[in-house]
């Protein structure tokens, strides 16, 4: 008995040495590894958004929405226009009425009237996906379900998200959601679609006023990243070091 | 197809002046529940392990107990995970496709490992009597008792050897399951409070002291909860000794004596863990207020205006410091240990829910905060698994697992 025993587990332990041995010759790649490979890596998108020529329209919103199928009535998007309004008192008055879709044509700030005067300055501020190169989303993916593209772009895989909402407590920016359809983790591509097409984004095309534009930051021609290397730019939440790839022009200290 | 379309915490997010538009309470009543219950697993575990490794003679009946229960509580520790989860069909992604960047990621892996520890120990416990049942049970008529034949001869898996010799290995291997189920049981725990200390995003959990927090907690409810149930035991064993031979018999009163003798044993424990876990969570507040950091503004106003009741008054108050007199108090009675256990228990629930919930109560713009409204009564799929009834699906399961297991493996017999 013992000595078959010992045959046994002698075979075994041959068998499974031998069995593993080819095995050994594959690589276990994980599905982030593997969609990590999608881009091009002689591209950096980046985004440029002059606050001084947004005037909160709402386009930009619309599009998206009708673009990427994010439910249009339904209070979430992958973009919004914020608007401030300062007043004597230093205080700010913030809203963002249906992620600003609609465009700003009331004067009444969360439904308070705030008198004209006592206004000491006003502007609108466009908000999307970073793309940070350190995006504090996809280190949190438990099931590598959300990657960054070689182009910089981060994706989500909405066949393999579990929907765990990490991500979204992930982002300082808030600009993850879950899909309403989907019901997994949403958020803005850049238009991955259609940049990877050579178009421009959905936003940047409906934009009336060139105030959001799309570049890439590794071609030192273009007239983005020209921008970006010449004139001053601020990004937003810098000190959450995911290092936002989204710079704007005017940005102003009150802008959270 | 209004059913599908629904934007996750909508139902129960109100926002108050400046919100992100994407910004709702994702993480809600059954993120608060899945820490709660891990904390209850492990705090059981430890408690069997007190007579397994360190021989506490005296739990030797409750030891048993905990054990099972803590295998019974296991599988709700994961209940609100896959409750919680937009695609809860998809939970198994976790074991397949593991992304150790993240803190949830490895839970799986920590999970089976502690699972593995619990089963085996069980087995070792156990196998004896199922060996016992085994042959017992062999040539029985009936096919309940053909059935439960086959049953224990497999879980014997084969090894049907009960001589003093592989008893005591038997018992070598309970020790030494037991042993490395303490730091296991820690780890997870541990563990889950580093889910939210490590958010970088949110200026109310990143701290590095979450964890050690966590376990704190965690162990002060564990003990709470097998304390409270040990004195429902006993409480029980004294009226069917009551029951049996009157009043005044001597055995009530020995049983009483030694309930009340564990009991004021283990309560030294528990304020010890209690005292620990309010002072890191001081700290962590003294040290926010005195550092003042940027959201320090928007986190006082939470803390002290939004949330005070929760916090000061529910969950320090009434969840610590009356408990805490309560157990302090000379001359100690099992009437009012029950009321400070009740409200330990009741203190680290809100401790969790004000992590949670309390982590989510202010936009990340600063600028603006959000309240949770509990769904009460279900009127659809979302606001059963995110509400009230779905926390209390994962509160009664447990016993309601314990209740079948106990029917294989009897663990409230005397030995």
């Amino acid at each position: 008995m013992s000595s078959s025993r010992r045959k046994f587990l002698k075979t075994a332990i041959t068998g499974g040495i031998a069995a593993s041995l080819p095995l050994s010759a594959f690589k276990l790649l994980s599905p982030a590894e593997v969609q990590a490979s999608i881009g091009d890596d002689k591209v950096r998108w980046a985004f440029l958004i002059d606050i001084q020529k947004c005037v909160g329209c709402g386009f930009c919103v619309k599009a998206c929405k009708l673009e990427n199928e994010v439910p249009y009535d339904l209070p979430v998007s992958r973009t919004w226009v914020e608007r401030y309004v300062v007043t004597k008192d230093g205080k700010s008055h913030i809203d963002s009425p249906e992620a600003g879709r609609d465009g700003y044509t009331s004067a009444k700030v969360r439904g308070d009237d705030i008198p004209p005067e006592e206004i000491t300055k006003a502007f609108f501020v466009p908000k999307l996906c970073n793309q940070c190169e350190k995006p504090a989303c996809v280190q949190v993916c438990p099931v590598g379900a959300t990657y960054q593209t070689l182009d910089g772009v981060v994706l989500v895989d909405r066949k393999w998200c579990i929907g765990c909402g990490y991500c979204i407590m992930a982002c300082p920016y808030g600009v993850r959601f879950f899909h309403p359809v989907y019901k997994t983790a949403e958020k803005c591509t850049f238009c991955y679609h259609r940049i990877t097409k050579g178009l421009k984004s959905a936003c940047v095309q409906a934009c009336p006023f060139g105030a959001r534009q799309l570049g890439n930051l590794k071609d030192h021609d273009d007239p983005v990243t020209h921008t970006i290397m010449t004139q001053r730019v601020g990004v937003l939440k810098a000190e959450y070091g995911t290092k936002p790839q989204a710079y704007y022009i005017g940005l102003d200290e009150r802008v959270r | 197809m209004t059913e599908q379309l629904i934007v996750h915490g909508l139902e129960w997010t109100v926002k108050d002046l400046f919100v992100y538009p994407n910004e709702f309470i994702y993480w809600s009543i059954q993120i608060v529940m899945y820490p709660y219950m891990t904390g209850l697993v492990a705090g059981a575990f430890v408690l069997s392990s007190l007579y397994h490794v360190f021989g506490q003679k005296d739990l030797q009946g409750i030891a048993r107990f905990s054990l099972v229960f803590s295998l019974a509580l296991l599988p709700t520790a994961m209940m609100p995970l896959l409750l919680h989860l937009q695609q809860p069909f998809r939970g198994m992604n976790v074991m397949f496709t593991p992304h150790f960047t993240s803190a949830i990621a490895a839970f799986g892996i920590v999970f089976s490992t502690y699972a593995a520890i619990v089963l085996s120990e069980i087995w070792f416990v156990y196998r004896k009597f199922f060996v016992e049942q085994s042959i017992a049970l062999k040539g029985q008529p009936g096919f309940v008792n053909t059935f439960k034949q086959t049953l224990y001869t497999i879980l014997t898996l084969g090894a049907m050897n009960t001589d003093d010799a592989a008893m005591g290995i038997d018992k070598k291997g309970v020790k030494i399951l037991a042993g490395i189920g303490i730091p296991v049981a820690c780890f997870l725990h541990g563990y889950a409070g580093f889910i939210f200390g490590s958010v970088k995003a949110n200026a109310l959990w990143m701290s590095p002291l979450m964890p050690v927090i966590f376990i704190m907690s965690a162990v002060v409810s564990g003990i709470a909860l097998c304390m409270l149930t040990y004195i429902i035991i006993m409480e029980y064993k004294k009226f069917q000794a009551t029951l049996a031979k009157g009043r005044g018999d001597e055995t009530v009163k020995e049983l009483g004596g030694v309930e009340m003798d564990v009991i004021s044993k283990t309560s030294r424990y528990l304020i010890g863990f209690l005292i620990a876990a309010i002072s890191l969570e001081l700290l962590d507040l003294i040290f926010r207020g005195y550092t003042a950091m940027k959201s320090w503004d928007i986190l006082r106003s939470v803390m002290f205006h939004e949330d005070f009741t929760k916090i000061f008054i529910l969950q320090y108050g009434c969840g610590n410091l009356l408990p805490f007199f309560l157990l302090m108090l000379p001359r100690p009675t099992i009437k009012r240990m029950v009321v400070a256990l009740v409200l330990v228990l009741f203190g680290v629930f809100m401790m969790r829910w004000n992590v949670v919930i309390g982590g989510q109560a202010f936009s990340l713009s600063f600028e603006g905060f959000m309240h949770y409204n509990l769904p009460i009564i279900p009127h659809n799929l979302e606001t059963y698994k995110e509400g009230l009834f779905g926390a209390l699906t994962v509160a009664i399961t447990p016993f309601i697992i314990f209740w079948g297991i106990n029917k294989i493996i009897p663990s409230l017999q005397k030995v």
